[in-house]
């Protein structure tokens, strides 16, 4: 599809993002303290490709995408969409923007409004952004992108109550796509779904990044739909990105002892990698973003933890090119037998 | 093109089935109410009343006939007269012209400015909120029925003053109603999705987040035509509400303070004093019988 000239072209660069959520309390509501929900997060997709984010329940997946979005403020860092920084555009410029980057949420019954129509639900967009001229052209579009994801003209005027949790989803990604965007977040889009469904989802995702040449941050919790989506993945731990590159070196070769957990945790088919992997098992619960662990923050549950692990927080090491780790081991400033 | 015929499909298939879902499924559940139906048609019946008896009857509420004052119920006068001889059956239904038009009037200006005020409070937060909140805090706080005379008497009382009066008094709690409901709306995906489209701040607040509200706006503000009737009534029977001679039920069952007439005129009083409490009593059942299809939770 996409030619070496616009291979390279980084879409989406996130620079050093921080999200703090303040925690109020007390008489006067004043700020207690904070959840550290995306602490430092830097990577960059390239035009056409899908970045897979995965990690535990709580560790700031939705905030990050929400956050790359603009749909939320920022602490700190810097986003970067086609080289503008999307913090920094007037109300004029980040509506334009809004039409090429989009989400399709996780939920796809608290997604669609049940007091509108479904025409209106994917077509209110085109007709705010005057990307159509009257109402007879906004439905042609809109049928058009129905049709796109799987469901019939016909459904186009009906509420999304008429509808099940899998065409809910094709709604929602209709919703998203009509805009003609470059850049789509999928925020664990097939997690509420049956698993026969999602597949189904999945592939049309898959079909129509694909064919539209679309970038996508997909996020989700689930290893194997991540393995068959993406061309990157990220792995996230208590806000932190601790491992990130091409997905043939996180699941072949993991550096970082929480992706290599969350790996052997992975139900697998294969009987060759069963046979070979080692299996970790974590101790303990993901503790609060809200007082993370000193120094590393995976100390407290990482099975090689040694003292200077709870000191001094690792950088981002690059391993191998474009395979970046969070990890004392990586660095080679403890090691793995020293234990 | 084929989505001409799919269009036109479309708003045809909206008519039979398509719209059902919510505000069918609310009367559906209210139909069950068999209470509340009679209500309803018990309503509809009074109110087909003060439309029609004054344009049909052959008296006017103000024409007098000393020769035949303070009648009792007859043929010719179905109510009786009162003490200068007019006709009280369509004295009664001009009244209820009057007080049910003022309680309608006061009950959609209140709607008006609660939905507004509610709306702003509720979508945008922050200092908006904190103070629409706060003004309508001070309002609450009134003593109603003191302001309402004090206003009354400082100003005259037409209709307009009462019903701008008792509007701007009563808003408050629809402001609030609305403004609960759109904070925990506010914080659907649906409306995050809405920031993600870029979908403006009005059609935000007016076409997605009020049309889910409005299930409760409608539950109160029949409960409302109720109370506003009594109110417009107690003020009438205090002499603040709409002057004589204009019939009001207030102003009607007024008469009941002459112990003479409490007596022995119990025509005088007795036709208003049902007809307000008949009127009450249905549009707090249907109210209440809304309140329980729109959201069975709140049902006791
Ligand atoms: N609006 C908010 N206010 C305060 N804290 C929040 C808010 N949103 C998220 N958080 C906190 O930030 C942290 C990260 O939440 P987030 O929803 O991003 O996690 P997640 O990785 O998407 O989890 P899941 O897999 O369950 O969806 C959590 O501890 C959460 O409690
Ligand atoms: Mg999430």
């Amino acid at each position: 599809m996409s030619d070496t000239a616009t291979k390279h072209e980084v879409l989406l660069r996130v620079d050093d993002l921080v999200k703090h959520f303040p925690i109020r309390g007390g008489l006067f509501k004043q700020v207690k303290s904070h959840v550290r929900a995306v602490d430092h997060v830097s990577f960059e997709i390239e035009r056409g490709k899908v970045l897979g984010i995965v990690g535990e329940s709580g560790c700031g997946k939705t905030t990050l995408g929400r956050t790359v979005l603009r749909l939320t403020p920022r602490t700190a860092g810097k986003v970067f969409f086609k080289d503008k920084d999307i913090f920094e555009q007037g109300k004029g410029n980040l509506l334009k923007l809004r039409t090429k980057m989009q989400i399709i949420f996780q939920d796809p019954y608290s997604s669609l409004n049940p007091r509108l129509p479904v025409n209106e639900i994917i077509g209110e967009a085109l007709v705010q952004h005057g990307m159509v001229k009257n109402k007879s052209e906004m439905m042609d579009r809109v049928i058009d992108i129905i049709e796109k994801c799987g469901l019939f003209p016909e459904q186009a005027c009906r509420y999304p109550h008429q509808f099940s949790g899998g065409q809910r989803q094709r709604i929602c990604i209709a919703r998203a796509l009509v805009l003609n965007p470059e850049f789509v977040v999928c925020d664990e889009t097939v997690s509420a779904l049956d698993v026969s469904i999602q597949s189904q989802i999945i592939n049309l995702l898959k079909e129509m990044q694909e064919h539209l040449g679309l970038t996508y941050l997909f996020i989700s919790h689930d290893l194997s739909v991540v393995r068959f989506i993406s061309d990157q993945v990220g792995v996230m731990y208590l806000g932190e990105l601790v491992e990130y590159g091409e997905k043939n070196q996180i699941f072949n070769t993991p550096r970082h002892p929480y992706t290599e957990a969350l790996l052997s945790a992975a139900p697998t088919f294969d009987f060759a990698e069963l046979r070979t992997r080692k299996r970790i098992i974590l101790k303990g619960d993901i503790p609060s973003p809200v007082n993370p662990p000193s120094g590393c923050r995976f100390h407290t549950r990482c099975p090689f933890a040694q003292e200077l692990c709870s000191i001094e927080s690792p950088e981002d090491i690059e391993v191998e090119p474009g395979h970046r780790v969070r990890c004392h081991m990586a660095s080679g400033k403890i090691s793995a037998s020293g234990h | 093109m084929t989505s001409n015929t799919t269009v036109s499909k479309c708003l045809t298939g909206r008519k039979d089935k398509q719209v059902e879902s919510f505000w069918s499924s609310i009367f559906k559940q209210f139909r069950k109410n068999k209470l509340a139906v009679v209500s309803f048609y018990v309503l509809l019946v009074i109110i087909l009343a003060c439309i029609f008896v004054p344009i049909f009857s052959p008296y006017t509420m103000e024409q007098t006939n000393m020769q035949e004052k303070s009648l009792p119920p007859s043929a010719a006068h179905w109510f009786g007269t009162d003490d200068i001889g007019r006709d009280l059956f369509t004295r009664l239904f001009v009244g209820g012209r009057i007080s049910l038009g003022i309680s309608l009037a006061v009950v959609a200006l209140e709607c008006v400015i609660g939905i507004l005020l509610g709306t702003l409070a509720g979508y945008y937060g922050g200092f908006v909120d904190g103070l629409i909140m706060r003004i309508a805090d001070i309002f609450l706080c009134f003593p109603f029925l003191i302001i309402c005379i004090t206003i009354v008497s400082i100003f005259s009382s037409g209709p307009v003053t009462l019903i701008v009066t008792l509007a701007v008094l009563s808003w408050p709690s629809i402001a609030r109603i609305v403004r609960a409901q759109i904070l925990s709306l506010r914080e659907l995906e649906y409306m995050e999705a809405c920031e993600a489209l870029g979908i403006s701040d009005s059609r935000r607040m007016f076409r997605h987040l009020l049309p889910n509200v409005m299930a409760y706006v409608i539950v109160y503000a029949t409960l409302g035509i109720a109370g506003t009737i009594l109110t417009e009534t107690s003020l009438s029977f205090l002499g603040m509400g709409i002057r004589f001679p204009i019939p009001t039920w207030g102003n009607l069952i007024q008469a009941a303070r002459n112990p003479a007439v409490l007596d022995k005129y119990w025509w005088y009083w007795v036709p208003s004093g049902v007809a307000i409490f008949l009127t009450v009593m249905c549009w707090n059942i249907i109210g209440d019988a809304l309140r329980d299809a729109v959201d069975p939770k709140m049902k006791r």
